[in-house]
């Protein structure tokens, strides 16, 4: 139940993990030493993308510190201070004799919206490669628009907010 | 408390000095890496500290004081040698049977089950197992002695990667599940960043640098600015190394801490372990203990001079 081969990703009531032992977290670490990231970072930043991609909910464990130093070689304190971290974000919590546990979520928007957001984004995009955009133009244009629609939204709030408070309801 | 501790030890070979006024405290609860090239004394201190060579000069103790060699520290140190030794003649469970004899303590279900999910056969001779699963195998008998402190020497230099990631994942769940304290000789920088939590540089007999990981790679950066002002910025910072081109150099630093201003026109960059550990092994004279590292200077007609 990797983050790359998972595509749906395993709820809380299913718990058919094959090895037994109780539900099995529904992520696995993975280690790049070429990033320059610290390790410690590295398992932070993947909880954190999971969480913004649906893979992680509340109630949801994370791998237990054993499994992971076990799977990766990686030094107890390295993922004790990962986790640690991840509490003071308030997004985990440890309970003792169990392990630790999402508390709160990243993602602002439920699995299946998500999932047809990507498929329009896939659509958009079939656009651009046939209108002949390669992908460093892709992302220069995302990048542009996206900055366009941030300001836009921005000016929009500040002409808004002297008029009335009756238009806030709206936002 | 300190799982080895030093002060002025030295050990000399005939008129050579293999290990030098080495003073250090190793803190438990780490996995320490010592760290240094051939020759550097790494082996040495290891059997100093477990108590199969005795000091030429200085002390050292084991486990918060207790005298190396003494029945408490032989009871709570196990020692896996250089190139994993085993008794090629013995089979497994014969390897098993004699430690077992042999230590007042010794856990033989977590032996045969580490073995069992290792897939090594119990019948067949040490000498007829891999390099891995022999190495496995003296990690085990180690283990399995319930050691308060384990002391590996040079662990995995022999090891293909699959089985050095292996052998470091029985160690490291070890340290996790029992508080192990682990304490290892490596050639190997580029896993030290994963395993070690505490790092020990040591070179020509020398400690040139001891402390936790996150605090060395807190207090050391690389500088990166024109070659030209290099010699006008070495005599105030703590250069360790410095790699100069024709324009661009870039020196490794120690700092006093996150508030060190970065001269104008130059570059900060935080270092890795490896980077760290290359710099210091480069420059044999640099090192990072004791005392604190000098600051560079803010004042501005110095700077700007």
């Amino acid at each position: 139940m990797s983050i790359g081969k998972g595509i749906s990703p395993a709820g809380n009531a299913d718990a058919s993990s094959p090895g037994g032992g109780g539900p099995a977290s529904p992520i696995e670490f993975r280690l790049d030493p070429a990033s320059g990231v610290p390790t410690y970072l590295q398992l932070v930043q993947q909880v954190e993308h999971a969480l913004r991609l649906g893979y992680l909910k509340p109630g949801d464990q994370l791998p237990k510190v054993r499994d992971v130093v076990a799977s990766l070689a990686i030094n107890p304190n390295t993922v004790l201070k990962a986790y640690r971290e991840l509490e003071t974000k308030g997004l985990t919590a440890g309970r003792p004799g169990q392990g630790t546990f999402i508390e709160a979520t990243l993602s602002q928007v439920a699995l299946p919206e998500l999932t047809g957001l990507r498929r329009s984004l896939l659509g958009w995009l079939a656009t651009a490669d046939t209108a002949g955009l390669d992908e460093d133009g892709i992302v220069a244009l995302f990048t542009s628009v996206l900055r366009d629609f941030h300001e836009r939204r921005a000016g929009t709030g500040d002409r808004r907010a002297p008029a009335s408070s009756e238009t806030e309801g709206v936002a | 408390m300190n799982v080895i501790e030093a002060a002025g030890l030295g050990k000399r070979y005939g008129s050579t000095w293999a290990l030098r006024e080495c003073t250090l405290a190793i803190p438990d609860g780490h996995v320490a890496a010592l760290v240094g090239p051939n020759g550097a004394g790494k082996t040495t201190l290891l059997n100093l500290a477990v108590g199969l060579a005795t000091p030429t000069a200085g002390t050292v103790t084991v486990l918060g004081g207790t005298r190396p060699g003494s029945p408490a520290a032989l009871d709570g140190i196990a020692f896996v040698a250089q190139n994993t030794p085993l008794y090629k003649n013995l089979s497994a469970a014969d390897m098993l049977h004699l430690t077992r004899n042999l230590n007042s303590r010794f856990d033989q279900h977590y032996a045969e089950t580490r073995l069992g999910e290792l897939g090594i056969p119990l019948k067949r001779k040490a000498g007829k197992l891999s390099g891995g699963q022999q190495a496995q195998l003296a990690l085990t008998l180690a283990l399995a002695r319930r050691p308060r402190l384990l002391v590996l020497d040079e662990p995995v230099a022999m090891l293909d990667p699959i089985a050095r990631h292996d052998f470091m994942a029985t160690v490291l769940t070890a340290a996790a599940d029992d508080g192990v304290s682990v304490v290892l000789s490596s050639h190997v920088l580029a896993e030290l960043e994963r395993v070690a939590d505490y790092l020990i540089l040591m070179s020509h007999g020398r400690v040139q640098v001891a402390g936790e990981t996150d605090d060395l790679l807190a207090s050391h950066r690389v500088l990166t600015g024109p070659a030209a002002e290099v010699g006008r910025y070495a005599e105030r910072l703590c250069v360790v190394h410095a790699r100069r081109g024709g324009a661009q150099a870039h020196l490794l630093v120690r700092t006093s801490g996150a508030a060190d201003p970065v001269p104008p026109g130059w570059e900060a960059y935080p270092v890795g372990l490896e980077e760290l550990a290359l710099a210091y092994l480069r420059e044999p004279g640099a090192a990072a203990l004791p005392g604190p590292a000098r600051g560079l200077r803010a004042e501005p007609s110095e700077v700007t001079r």
